[in-house]
């Protein structure tokens, strides 16, 4: 399962990171931080090419390198959502990938109509965070 | 149901009851009283409300090519979750001038029709206003709303989107 989550705003400034290991923390920060480019080159892409109708919010793998392999989704608010998967875990399908994306965003859209969040502050829900250390790895 | 398409209208009209009565009163005739309510609390609570909505509706919605898409999309599927009927008419300048018309405002239309209540209709309204801000907000569009209302149950928005801000 996935190492490292990463709730990025509208403009592109972290809302919430949350990884397995603090001491690689920083690393992840740089990780998910240059999958911004990618992930804003796709959203550029697709609205070039308009005869592709391909407008999904999930993007799919990112890239990847010896060690992790990264996936984004884009919601239609503008936020990202970017999972690092270890690279050794093989076996982990496209539709499993999905599925957390999804789970995610249902969890991020409980977080964001909570009455007391304020919009544009990064998250601290509680049940959020369940949520995401439910989808980090668990070993 | 019927009865449960009117919980909305109750509870925007208590709403507004509330905003005003929270009001410090000023030394005024009383028949002022509706113009010193708080307009902005009542567009703040709509902006919210918008904020958080667009969250969710949008959550299984395939991403949206363009803002035009986006303004489309907020005058059916979006209004017509809230209103139970979608926007009469849509006009835009292609510049970031967008008129929304509604011919019978849900909020408006138990107040009576005609030019009698005219002075009411910003209380009634601001919600709104804020609603769609809040909205397009969230869905990375800032913009300006304001409305206009002519003759009562009918009402106008003009979104207004500053064209230095697009990408």
């Amino acid at each position: 399962m996935a190492v490292c989550i990463a709730i990025i705003g509208k403009e592109n400034a972290p809302k919430y990171v949350a990884c397995t290991e603090k001491d690689q923390e920083l690393d992840f920060h740089y990780k998910v931080h240059s999958s911004l480019d990618i992930i804003e080159e796709k959203l550029s892409a697709t609205s070039l090419t308009k005869g592709t109708d391909l407008r999904e919010q999930c993007l799919g793998l990112l890239y990847a390198t010896e060690e992790h392999k990264i996936y984004g989704y884009v919601t239609n608010t503008k936020i990202k959502i970017v999972i690092v998967i270890d690279a050794n875990h093989t076996g982990l399908r496209d539709n499993e990938i999905r599925a957390m994306f999804r789970k995610l965003h249902g969890a991020y859209a409980d977080a964001v109509c909570n009455p007391f969040y304020i919009p544009g502050d990064p998250i601290t829900s509680k049940k959020f965070c369940e949520t995401v250390h439910g989808l980090l790895v668990k070993s | 149901m019927v009865a449960d398409e009117i919980l909305l209208e109750l509870l925007h009209a208590e709403l507004v009851n509330y905003v005003c009565s929270n009001e410090p009163k000023e030394k005024e005739p009383s028949g002022q009283l509706n113009k010193h309510c708080n307009l902005s609390t009542l567009e703040y609570f709509g902006f919210s409300t918008g904020y958080k909505l667009i969250e969710r509706f949008t959550k299984d919605w395939s991403r949206f090519k363009d803002e035009l898409d986006t303004i489309k999309f907020i005058c059916t599927d979006f209004w017509t979750s809230i209103y139970k009927k979608p926007i009469d008419n849509l006009r835009t300048n292609h510049q970031g001038v967008y008129v929304l018309q509604d011919r019978a405002f849900r909020f408006m239309a138990k107040i009576s029709n005609g030019t009698q209540h005219l002075d009411a209709a910003p209380l009634y309204i601001a919600f709104t206003s804020g609603l769609l801000r809040g909205a397009l907000a969230n869905l990375g569009i800032n913009s300006i709303v304001t409305a206009e209302v002519q003759s009562m149950p009918a009402c106008k928005f003009h979104i207004q989107v500053p064209r230095n801000q697009m990408p």
